[in-house]
């Protein structure tokens, strides 16, 4: 549990250190912690321990009652549920492809963003429009512009010859799956983009000078430099849209309300709807800390798998 | 407050007053402060006899009775009960029930608007409090539809008022009939819908004559209950357990699956919801359709219909027995039971559900009250051929199954509905499934 | 500053390919804001109407001009709230979160990795979990309902994440220009203000537009804890636009227009302190 898995330790700091001056730094971090421990779960807290609490419990109303404690029983009942693992798939998939492609474009993205662009300012502009856009705003577009009677998306591919009949974009599960998740990439790659353009921004240029005066092309530069570099942008990006994409619902609530036959149906919005709409709150607490189990060892995976290869840094 | 708060839960037999103290006994310890201090701090109004008292109404956004109309009649109420204060609070129908639920624990709403489905929920885990004493002591009570009044009651109790009253009616486009020389009449079943339906398909007049609101959401149970209704079929029988899965409950699904299969409704209704259905039938995309009353304006408005004029709405098909029930889509207004001015809003309740009130906002929303849709100046209100219609469909409605796990178990219906629309299963096999939700609730 | 000289093939691949990003970007949002200005008639009629035939700019009109208590007001207020939420979010997160990802960027103590897990943990909560318990909250704290309600909930969201996101930037940071710096004179602090900071702008400038954007967007607690136009955010008043049984897409096209244009133009504004690549100069210090 050292520091090296989140920081590299710094080659060219000292590495090791009189045992005093370690505590001397952990109080000192300590104090530079508090105001955020203060913001972060002054209000929060309460909130995570009461639902932690409350999945011990039978809990089957908001309202206080009289309810039994059952131990670990919800976590086993959903362990045991079939329709709780479903939904995990169908999210797995969607966090999956949602956040690859997210990622992939985005890299592209980053380094467009970063090209000697005329009217870079504009483009820089553009790009930030679908970031910017409300989610609900977004899933309801979406929603329009596929839907198979008088979308858009339908009227352009018959007036292009792509198609020659109109499509039920939303109408099929597993096509629908892939519909939403691809209307979440249009939504958050710019997110991806603009945070590896930061990250690209910590490259000194005279590596690539040093490059370009060695012949390398724009490619091998590409792959040899930035990628390398741009990994601990990547791993940012990549723990932000997996915890964002795993809780998947609003777009999801919008476009298809988990349908047709439940193959959109997020792990969250099962939660939702069973209890929270039930009121099976001991239930639910349950699912949500699942939630969290699950988001946080795929972030400790990416953070192991991604810091691994990083130790040659600049 | 805090004290009164708790004598008040007290006061219901079943709820239990320990839990209420260890929940706030937590509350305090993870929070470090006295909480029964910040609560007492935090309540509306004073609790006194004769002072002033505020009671605060959780109502809906853009449906039924507009933010002006709701206004208009509080402004009234409190100038008549100049004691009681109201602070009304408007969200949008999604947000409702959630927001319901909430704020039940702090008691934040004395009045909220209740849909259909949710008594059972609500009194089955006391949101909402049991109000039998003061419905049953209201007179003139026969004069309300039956289906309305049944709205707000769960196992024999009331839980609220019905105020909002609505049901889905056949809308048909006048001008398709004529053209396929189809006469109104004939649609009074759900065969000469389908018979009707496939003359306009042979003669081309409508690639898909019939369109519904099919998507998984609760729109689909909405056109399946009227099915079920037709069909002679019940959701649940009198024991509670689900009866879906024989009789009517599978013919109204097969009958839907088929109209899919032949073409004669369209695929698009499988993600559809009503809005969807209002713009395809707008649009002179398709011949039958069922809505609720909102459509008929909508369909009639040039500005986003193509074949305003053309409108027909009729009382739904009939099935093979003969009968012939809407769906039931009313709201009621209940009073939470975390309210302090249990009184106060009543009065407001009262006031709201009122026959005159009701009668003088008729344009919004229709009267739950019979006599009403005889009176020249609601009917005139409410448009002539709409009242007309509602008189005898709202005599005549199905509700959708009571049971307090409803949210979930209509959605398990939806998907099994859906997966028999999408030809993954038999109606049969996949009412089956949707049963097990049913079950697993009582 | 640079002595790339990029080819002339790869300058007009790059304006190519940006040239085709911003189609994939415009198209849909241009038909939002064409279905903003269109009739319903236009936008469902087969084949498609591509340009309106009878553009409108009714619902702007309504938007900005509706008089009394209806959804239009309850935009209006919602702009100016949501404003004043994600302005302070943002401020708020920032302030003390730059100095909490110091902390975890470079200096050493036990648990760092935990820690930070725990910060980003309570953000994996479903929020529909957290819902009651948080509202309960609120109401002890006479919260509920008011703008700083939201604020202290979104800022307890952002935070975490500015901690994540600048401790990692701060990393890439070169440590021998901090230490240059201290061995001038400079207290840590000095260091991070003085060094750090400015040259971490371009990662600090991402990092606050996305927290300001978390908050813009929120909207199941926004839902839940606000209810008039004291608090109403944008996301909460364009989803009432819609009734329960009809979507008023035009309308929800103009507001989510309109919601698009505070954060673009601030991006527009500060896209220029993103500039290009610590320049060798600063590395070799």
């Amino acid at each position: 549990m050292s520091g090296a898995v989140v920081a590299p330790a710094p080659l060219t700091g000292p590495q090791k250190r009189p045992w005093r001056v370690r505590t001397r730094e952990a109080r000192f971090a300590t104090m530079l912690l508090i105001p955020s421990v203060v913001v972060v779960f002054g209000i929060v807290l309460y909130p995570i321990l009461r639902t932690l609490y409350t999945s011990f419990f039978d809990v089957e109303s908001a309202l206080p009652g009289d309810f039994p404690f059952v131990g670990l029983e919800n976590y086993g009942k959903i362990i045991g549920d079939g329709a709780v693992w479903s939904a995990v798939g169908r999210t797995a998939y969607f966090t999956f492809f949602s956040t690859a492609l997210e990622i992939g474009l985005g890299i592209g993205l980053a380094v467009l963003l970063n090209a000697p662009l005329r009217l870079r300012w504009l483009f820089r502009a553009i790009v930030v429009l679908p970031w910017a856009l409300p989610t609900i705003v977004n899933a309801q577009m979406w929603r329009f512009i596929l839907n198979s009677e008088y979308g858009a998306l339908n009227a352009l591919l018959t007036q292009l010859h792509i198609i020659d009949t109109y499509q039920s974009w939303l109408g099929s599960p597993f096509l629908a799956l892939n519909m939403v998740a691809l209307a979440d990439v249009w939504k958050n790659t710019p997110l991806v983009a603009f945070f590896l353009l930061a990250g690209l921004q910590t490259i000194p240029s005279d590596l690539h000078e040093a490059a370009v005066v060695d012949g390398a092309s724009v490619w091998q530069r590409f792959w040899r430099i930035t990628m390398p570099l741009l990994k601990s942008s990547i791993l940012v990006v990549l723990v932000l849209r997996t915890i964002e994409a795993f809780k998947v619902f609003d777009i999801i609530y919008v476009m298809t309300r988990g349908g047709p036959a439940n193959g959109t149906q997020s792990i969250a919005y099962f939660t939702y709807v069973r209890a929270f709409s039930d009121q099976n709150f001991g239930y639910g607490s349950a699912l949500s800390y699942l939630i969290v189990i699950v988001i946080l060892v795929l972030a400790v995976f990416y953070i192991r798998a991604l810091r691994s290869t990083t130790a040659n840094e600049i | 407050m805090a004290a009164a708060r708790r004598d008040g839960m007290a006061m219901r037999p079943d709820h239990n007053h320990n839990l209420t103290m260890s929940r706030r006994g937590f509350l305090t310890a993870a929070m470090g402060v006295g909480a029964g201090a910040a609560l007492a701090a935090c309540g509306s109004g004073s609790g006194g006899s004769g002072a002033k008292v505020t009671i605060r109404a959780l109502h809906q956004q853009q449906a039924g009775y507009s933010a002006s109309d709701i206004q208009g009649m509080t402004a009234a109420f409190m100038k008549a009960n100049p004691n009681i204060k109201v602070e009304n609070t408007l969200v949008a129908y999604d947000a409702l029930h959630d927001k319901i639920v909430a704020a039940a624990p702090a008691g934040t709403y004395d009045v909220v608007l209740m849909d259909c489905i949710w008594p059972a929920e609500f009194a089955k885990k006391h949101i909402v409090a049991d109000i039998s004493a003061k419905v049953k002591g209201l007179s003139g009570l026969d004069g309300i539809f039956p289906g309305a009044i049944e709205t707000a009651q769960y196992q024999g109790k009331y839980y609220g008022m019905p105020w909002l009253l609505d049901t889905k009616y056949l809308f048909y486009n006048t001008e398709m009939l004529q053209k396929a020389g189809i006469k109104p009449d004939q649609l009074a079943t759900w065969d000469g819908v389908k018979a009707a339906a496939q003359t306009l398909k042979a003669k081309n007049i409508v690639q898909y004559p019939i369109t519904g609101s099919w998507q998984q959401a609760e729109a689909v149970i909405c056109d399946y209950a009227a099915l079920v209704g037709a069909f002679g079929g019940r959701f649940l029988d009198d024991a509670g357990k689900p009866a879906f899965t024989s009789g009517g409950g599978v013919q109204a699904l097969q009958f839907m699956v088929d109209l899919v299969k032949s073409g004669l409704a369209n695929p698009a209704a499988r993600t559809s919801v009503e809005d969807d259905v209002v713009k395809t039938f707008s649009q002179g995309n398709a011949a039958m359709a069922l809505n609720w009353t909102f459509m008929y304006g909508l369909a009639n408005d040039p500005k986003q219909s193509k074949i305003a004029g053309k409108v027909g709405m009729a009382h739904t098909p009939a099935g093979p027995g003969g009968k012939a029930p809407g769906v039931n889509g009313a709201s009621a207004l209940a009073i939470t039971s975390g309210s302090q001015h249990q009184d106060a809003a009543w009065e407001y309740v009262k006031y709201l559900t009122s026959k005159a009130v009701q009668d003088k906002f008729a344009t919004s929303s229709l009267p739950i009250w019979k006599a009403s849709y005889d009176d020249p100046a609601v009917q005139k209100a409410g448009t002539p051929a709409v009242v007309a219609v509602a008189k005898t469909q709202l005599q005549d409605m199905i509700l959708r199954p009571q049971v307090a796990n409803y949210n979930s178990a209509s959605q398990q219906l939806q998907v099994s509905i859906q997966k028999a629309l999408l030809g993954q299963e038999t109606p049969q096999a996949a009412l089956a499934e949707a049963a097990n939700a049913f079950t697993a609730s009582s | 500053m640079s002595a790339l000289t990029p080819s002339r093939r790869y300058r007009v691949f790059v304006h190519l390919m940006a040239v085709v990003v911003s189609v994939l970007i415009l198209a849909p949002f241009g038909w939002l804001v064409i279905a903003s200005i269109a009739n319903d008639n236009d936008l469902l009629s087969k084949p498609l109407h591509w340009i309106p035939q009878h553009p409108t700019f009714d619902r702007y009109l309504q938007i900005f001009t509706a008089q009394g208590d209806n959804v239009f007001a309850g935009f209006r207020a919602g702009l100016l709230n949501s404003v004043i939420v994600a302005s302070v979010t943002v401020l708020v997160s920032t302030v003390v979160g730059v100095f909490g990802a110091y902390a975890f960027a470079r200096l050493r103590f036990r648990g760092r990795r935990a820690v930070l897990l725990f910060f980003l943990s309570t953000y994996m909560v479903p929020p529909i979990a957290l819902v009651i318990p948080m509202y309960l909250v609120m109401v002890q704290l006479h919260l509920l309902d008011t703008t700083l309600g939201l604020i202290v909930v979104y800022s307890s969201f952002a935070t975490p994440f500015v901690l994540w996101i600048m401790g990692n930037y701060f990393q890439t940071i070169p440590v021998e220009l901090e230490e240059a710096a201290r061995i001038d004179g400079c207290s840590r602090l000095g260091a991070l203000f003085r060094v750090i900071l400015p040259l971490a702008r371009p990662g600090l400038l991402a990092m606050m537009l996305f927290a300001f954007l978390i908050a813009w967007d929120e909207f199941l607690y926004a839902l839940i804890f606000t209810s008039t136009a004291a608090s109403k955010t944008i996301p909460v008043a364009i989803s009432e636009f819609t009734g329960r049984y009809t979507t008023n897409f035009g309308l929800q096209a103009a507001g989510g227009v309109l919601a698009a244009l505070p954060p673009v133009i601030l991006a527009a504004i500060f896209q220029r302190q993103i500039v290009g690549g610590l320049s060798g100069g600063a590395v070799k210090g």
